[in-house]
């Protein structure tokens, strides 16, 4: 079982608590492949999607993954809600507690709002992305996803290429592979690497070609177009020039290495096209897993035992 | 009535008085001060009432030169008769108020309001801060003359830098012709932008944006330039980094007309404090690391940081109780500071006179008013502190509006038991 009724972050995990999210979800990833996709496991719960930024398939992914496990799913779409006329994120919050939801998922620009949320709310708090703090349930399908190829995470060498500053996908991934032994290295120009960061046990290079040498697992993180014309880097043309995952640069890496970006991609920024689409690429892949982890998830905090 | 403080440890580094004896109180002012080396006289007790000051620190009324007191505007924060109480309950008698309210006090007619209210509504003496540009835009200089007129005893735009370097400089040239101050909150708004806590692994992980030491040191370093310059009168306000003590530590030793603040959030915490998205310990400049808080006593300890300020930042609920990113930075702080204060001198880093000068004596000459010691003929503005009482923090029973405050549930030594503002006597026990 989980320790804490809510999933904050991969910080707040332990190695064991990764491994029993990951068993779980082949179980449910096997739901998946049947004819009937449906368990009646969580029937009589609700789960209320509360999202203050856009997203398409992580609000997807966790409707989805609640609706297989039976439950009833509410999705809170802010620009519709109550919080446009002025509501404080307490008293929304309150608000859905009162209408009877047992899970909240919460997407938030500022980082914290899920352990906020998990302060005041009886209910289990699910983080969907808290600002440049956490996406736990990103990085556990990406884990997911690795080990389905690799069938080990130690040991591993996981290149992570792109906006490691503000991305949580990143910042989660580094804390859940270096928890599992994985060796990780970051590749960004210095003005998107986030201070401190060799503090974490990492790898730090400026340089794709040195970063990705002999790598197993390389993967791309998104460049949020907003971010041009604040000095981070010249242009985006440069950007690719310098950082863009090309098929070239990808050779580099072993022959077996799989490529993965958690979407949504910017073809010719961050990676090339074909990359995105051949043969090592897995995507895809990674959006089906997420599924699996995500009815994983929510069947650990139920605490519903079968 | 007249008032009679016995047997008292009384200190008053004004005029270097550190013995046991008694202060007679007449008409609000201090009659006279009698310590046992010049032989208490006996007073005829019965008409007099009196204070049982034995075992007592008896200080001159602290002076916090930098507070928010929020009125007018954001009264559902704090006003100007909540923050004094406030303020009395924390042993000061004098509080500099800060002029980033709504409207701001940019203009004589704001300056004559709050000393109007203080006046008919405070418990304690309010000098109030006047804008040093107008609207706090930073474009502008404000009516400096007619402000200091109506009452205003230093300039500054507390809570923004002024970003434009010659604005700064005509603020410090300018102000020279009243012999105020110019109060700068040092702020490099391009490197802090965004940022709600201190730069550094801490915040790599929690996630939240970072403000560099260099966003304060920066700014510290062009003031003390500009100060070189005109020649103005330069107090840095809120020193929160190591860079920034060494800086002023410097510009001292080159003679250059600087003074300097810190507050006691910045020598008792550091970031960590912020773990758990705590917005209580969200404030501006942010608090840093052990480095920084080491340097910082290391500074008051020298001399390099002249004064102990509180920036009470009083906020309600509402404004804490949210999202890291947005809350209000700040500390409601004029009931902990004494108490933070008397830290340090249990700790050894400061002598006790020390920490009253940089809560009374220093602030009272830098903001040029007469306040901050025990002399005959001064308003009877005193602070009965018992050494040995221990408590614990709670914000819950604070006389501020703002339980917005990082030490709840400290145990801390030392509390003021009795405030005398103005021969008026309050008893906090």
């Amino acid at each position: 079982m989980l320790k804490s009724k809510d999933l904050l972050g991969i910080k707040e995990l332990t190695a064991e608590e990764i491994n029993l999210i990951l068993d779980t979800a082949s179980g449910f990833k096997d739901v998946l492949t049947r004819d009937i996709k449906k368990v009646p496991t969580l029937r009589g719960k609700t789960v209320v999607n509360l999202f203050f930024e856009p997203s398409t398939r992580t609000r997807t992914s966790f409707e989805l993954a609640a609706k297989r496990l039976s439950t009833d799913v509410v999705n809170f779409s802010v620009p519709l809600s109550s919080v446009v006329k002025g509501e404080s994120l307490k008293d929304t919050a309150l608000t859905i507690q009162a209408l009877g939801a047992d899970f909240v998922v919460i997407r938030h620009s500022s980082a914290g709002v899920p352990h906020f949320l998990s302060q005041i709310l009886k209910a289990s708090v699910i983080n969907a992305g808290d600002g440049t703090n956490e996406h736990p349930t990103q990085a556990l399908l990406d884990l997911f996803t690795i080990s389905s190829y690799k069938k080990k995470i130690e040991g591993l060498n996981v290149a992570i290429i792109g906006d490691i500053m503000h991305s949580r996908v990143a910042r989660s991934n580094i804390y859940a592979l270096t928890k599992l032994g994985a060796k990780v290295r970051l590749i960004c120009p210095p003005t998107l690497l986030p201070l401190g960061i060799n503090n974490l046990q990492v790898d730090v290079f400026d340089s794709l070609e040195d970063g990705i040498k002999g790598a197993d697992v390389v993967m791309a993180v998104r460049i949020q177009l907003e971010r041009q014309g604040k000095g981070f880097f010249p242009s985006l043309e440069e950007y690719f020039n310098l950082y863009g995952l090309t098929g070239e640069r990808l050779r580099l890496a072993k022959e077996d290495a799989i490529v993965m970006h958690p979407g949504p991609i910017n073809r010719e920024v961050e990676i090339a096209g074909d990359v995105a689409d051949g043969p090592q690429s897995v995507i895809l892949e990674q959006v089906t897993n997420g599924l699996a982890i995500r009815m994983a998830v929510l069947y650990l905090l139920s605490g519903v035992k079968e | 009535m007249n008032i009679l403080i016995k047997n008292g440890r009384i200190i008053d580094p004004a005029r270097d008085i550190d013995g046991t004896g008694d202060i007679l109180i007449e008409d609000g002012k201090i009659k006279s001060v009698r310590t046992e080396e010049e032989g208490v006289k006996g007073q005829r007790e019965n008409k007099l009432k009196i204070i049982d000051a034995r075992g007592m620190y008896v200080i001159p009324g602290l002076v916090d030169m930098h507070a928010h007191l929020r009125e007018p505007g954001f009264e559902y924060k704090e006003t100007i008769k909540t923050g004094t109480m406030a303020a009395l309950r924390g042993g000061f008698t004098t509080v500099c108020s800060m002029p980033n309210t709504d409207p701001v006090n940019d203009n004589k007619a704001l300056t004559e309001f709050i000393l109007r209210k203080a006046y008919t509504e405070g418990a304690c003496c309010v000098y109030p801060i006047g804008a040093i540009t107008k609207r706090l835009l930073g474009e502008e200089l404000a009516e400096m003359g007619m402000m200091k007129e109506a009452g205003c005893v230093g300039f500054s735009d507390d809570g923004k830098p002024v970003m434009n370097s010659l604005i700064m400089r005509m603020a410090l040239e300018y102000s020279k012709i009243f012999n105020a101050p110019i109060i700068s909150h040092c702020e490099d708004l391009a490197l802090s932008r965004g940022g709600v806590m201190n730069e550094g692994f801490l915040s790599t992980t929690l996630g939240l944006r970072g403000i560099p030491n260099a966003a304060e040191e920066i700014m510290v370093a062009r003031d003390i330039i500009l100060s070189k310059l005109t020649g103005g009168r330069l107090h840095i306000a809120h020193v929160s980094t190591e860079g920034s003590v060494r800086l002023i530590r410097e510009a001292k030793a080159r003679g250059i007309n600087v003074t300097a603040e810190t507050c006691p959030h910045y020598f008792s915490l550091t970031e960590d404090a912020v773990k758990g998205y705590n917005t209580n310990a969200k404030v501006n400049p942010p608090l840093r690391t052990e480095r920084d808080v080491e340097a910082i006593k290391e500074g008051l300890k020298d001399g390099t940081i002249d004064v102990i300020a509180t920036d009470h930042a009083p906020h309600h609920i509402d404004d804490k109780e949210r999202e890291f990113d947005t809350a209000s930075s700040g500390i409601s702080g004029l009931e902990t500071a004494l108490s933070l204060g008397l830290r340090l001198v249990w700790e050894g880093v400061l002598g006790l006179r020390q920490l009253i000068e940089k809560m009374s004596l220093n602030p009272s000459r830098i903001m040029g008013i007469p306040k901050g010691t025990l002399s005959e003929g001064a308003d009877a503005d005193i602070t009965i502190i018992n050494p040995k009482k221990e408590f614990v923090v709670d914000s819950g029973r604070f006389l501020s509006k703002g339980r917005n405050t990082p030490f709840d549930g400290w145990q801390l030594k030392g509390l003021p038991i009795t405030t005398i503002s103005m021969g008026k006597v309050y008893r906090w026990e």
